[in-house]
């Protein structure tokens, strides 16, 4: 496959450290994440995918571990100018298009915001022509610029937090349940938007979310989490027709499908951690099964696994 | 099959600073005794404030009932005085909603919500309410239900608070349930859990069910008949295999096509193109029509009424008169119409 873009390494991110109500929020994850590819993050609410997300892009001081972009590490001692490159090739989109952008500022000044801090523009007219540009990449038009958020609607505005994030042209963007707060009919839009850039600038996405199918279509790989670790790690063609860890079978047998008779024979399985009866000396990781596919799993069930991959 | 509700003509607008909102352009359907009917349709649509009017929820002063009537038990209650209508807010008819992070209060135990319906509605005792209350718990999967009486709201996860939610709904055994996306703030395998309970639940109180919600594979899984809503109107009523597996409305083709399944592989999704019409001043035709690729001209000066394609099932779009021109739908619909016996594109089969 292509080169790494990025490298996470045992990352931690506890909260509340040494206190009775520590969380371990994420507790030692390590992935790695292709140029070019869109990574999805799937797991119900509280297993830390939007954590790590944050972890990534510095918006949280991780506990331990590190994250190398190019092969530099995001977490170490940075100057202030090396942390504005940084700043400028990772950028992150955000959940709920209501509370991301500022509602006193004008959609000219929230998406040049960028642009001012990195000193993209060279004079005014280019600063305003950029911004034009930006809006009608993301299919608005130029006489939305001097309007404030409070006029959009939640797909559009959503439009204008991606504008704002491809204003400093980075080259990786977090996208933190870009789609969750929006309409199916609305939600369709944005994503094919999102694969639509990612073609034209060679962009590389980490998509969290927990609607499934719609991680499934946008993705290339997709990674489950579960209580602040990873379970599985898979091309998202294989996890879906193949899951091994037991949650992600739990996980994809709970989705509803808009198919009435699929829905009167789904089955659903529940997950219970106690099945995997680990003992203190298990060394439990991730290992990987077939090529690409890593589950997290003991020496026992590793090779229990790799036998009935190998019968398939 | 015997009707409980009959929703007819309804109309109701808001009355705002920006001029008259028409939230309910003329909805007409009806509610069967023990079915579960699945309103869907994108926000504005109409769908919340359709189920608000008949709980009679919406604010006086700036809702209006146009037209039209709601007829539940030989009673208008769009008539009824506030008095009339608190008695049967919570017996015959009550409501699970969306958040059930804002819909318990944080100060009071849950024991004492729960109780709360049952000293307002039946004439019995607090301690056999509190008995009730214990069951009721229990019915709804609640472990320990004894000791989780004195508990408050923030000492329960969001599936366990939707649990209480929905106790509290059924505790006085209504004949209907008005569920407002009761799901929706929940994750898949907690919806799991609830959708299953909802069923249980409906098998053995035989409550007719109104459920609200977007996502259709949510519909797939719990309704009996669905109604699509866009506009203020409902474009198409039908079971839910004639709206899964024959839809006629171009907006249900473009909702069905625009939610992935899980072995969608083109390139791109189909998106509905722009945004839902502006209700302060609605468009003269199909308010579908503007965005509609399937948009006759007739569309753009005169509302469809309902044509009819079975017994059970209408849609309210002129495609299906019989001087419209044969249109194909997008393929995805295709795809699910030859599963349909009676559609045009059926390949043999069951569905």
């Amino acid at each position: 496959m292509a080169e790494k873009l990025l490298e996470i390494k045992e990352l931690k991110q506890h909260f509340n450290v040494g206190k009775p109500n520590e969380v371990k929020a994420v507790d030692g994850i390590s992935f790695d994440i292709y140029r070019g590819e869109t990574l999805g993050l799937v797991g119900e609410s509280g297993c830390g995918k939007s954590t790590t997300g944050r972890s990534i892009i510095r918006l949280y001081d991780a506990t331990s571990g590190d994250v190398f972009y190019e092969g530099e590490n995001v977490h170490g001692k940075k100057s202030k100018k090396d942390l504005k490159k940084f700043n400028r090739k990772m950028q992150m989109i955000f959940q709920d298009p209501y509370a991301s952008l500022n509602p006193r500022m004008k959609v000219m000044d929230i998406i040049a915001e960028g642009i001012d801090i990195h000193g993209l523009a060279k004079n005014a007219a280019d600063r305003k022509k950029m911004v034009f540009d930006l809006l009608e990449t993301v299919g608005l038009n130029k006489e939305h610029a001097n309007r404030y958020p409070h006029e959009f609607s939640g797909g559009q505005r959503q439009r204008l937090g991606i504008a704002r994030a491809l204003a400093v042209e980075p080259d990786f963007i977090i996208a933190d349940e870009p789609i969750s707060a929006l309409d199916v009919s609305i939600q369709a839009q944005v994503v094919n938007l999102l694969k639509e850039l990612q073609e034209e600038k060679g962009l590389t996405y980490l998509f969290i979310a927990h609607d499934l199918s719609m991680v499934k279509y946008i993705s290339d790989r997709i990674g489950v989490m579960y209580f602040g670790k990873m379970v599985e790690l898979a091309p998202a063609e294989d996890l879906y027709n193949n899951p091994m860890h037991p949650y992600t079978q739990s996980l994809l047998s709970a989705i509803p499908l808009p198919d009435p008779n699929y829905e009167r024979n789904r089955v659903r399985k529940s997950y219970d951690p106690a099945i995997h009866n680990y003992t203190e000396k298990d060394d439990v990781k991730m290992r990987e099964i077939t090529p690409g596919h890593f589950v997290q799993c003991s020496e026992s069930e590793f090779q229990s696994l790799k036998a009935s991959a190998a019968v398939k | 099959m015997e009707k409980i509700l009959q929703v007819k003509d309804l109309e109701l607008s808001f009355n705002t600073f920006g001029g008259e909102v028409k939230a309910i352009r003329g909805v007409n359907f009806d509610l069967y005794k023990g079915e579960t009917l699945a309103i869907v349709g994108e926000s504005g649509s109409g769908k919340s404030v359709t189920t608000k009017s008949i709980m009679r929820l919406l604010p006086d002063h700036s809702a209006e009932f146009k037209n039209g009537e709601i007829l539940f038990g030989g009673r208008d209650l769009t008539k009824l005085s506030d008095k009339e209508m608190q008695k049967i807010r919570g017996k015959d008819i009550s409501m699970i909603f969306q958040d059930p992070m804002t819909s318990l209060n944080p100060t009071m135990p849950i024991g004492r919500q729960i109780t709360e319906p049952l000293l307002k509605h039946q004439k019995i005792g607090k301690e056999e309410a509190k008995k009730v209350a214990i069951d009721l718990l229990r019915l709804v999967g609640m472990p320990k239900p004894e000791l989780r009486m004195k508990q408050y709201p923030h000492q329960f996860s969001g599936g366990q608070r939707q649990r209480i939610v929905i106790a509290i709904a059924l505790a006085c055994n209504p004949q209907i349930l008005i569920a407002d996306e009761p799901t929706t703030a929940l994750d898949v395998t907690i919806q799991a859990q609830i959708l299953e309970l909802m069923k249980d639940l409906q098998k053995k109180i035989d409550t007719s069910i109104i459920f609200i919600t977007h996502d259709l594979g949510v519909v797939a899984n719990v309704a009996d008949r669905v109604a699509v809503m866009y506009g203020g109107k409902i474009v198409e009523i039908g079971t839910v295999d004639e709206i899964f597996y024959n839809p006629q409305h171009p907006y249900t083709w473009g909702l069905l096509s625009s939610m992935p399944s899980l072995d969608t592989e083109e390139a791109k999704l189909y998106a509905i193109p722009g945004t839902p019409p502006d209700l302060l001043d609605p468009p003269k035709g199909d308010a579908f029509a503007l965005r509609s690729e399937y948009a006759l001209q007739i569309d753009m000066e005169q509302n469809p009424p309902f044509f009819k394609v079975s017994d059970t099932h209408s849609a309210a779009t002129w495609l299906l008169h019989p001087d419209a021109p044969q249109v194909d739908p997008p393929a995805t619909v295709i795809e699910r119409m030859k599963k349909f016996p009676g559609s045009r594109y059926y390949e043999g089969g069951a569905i």
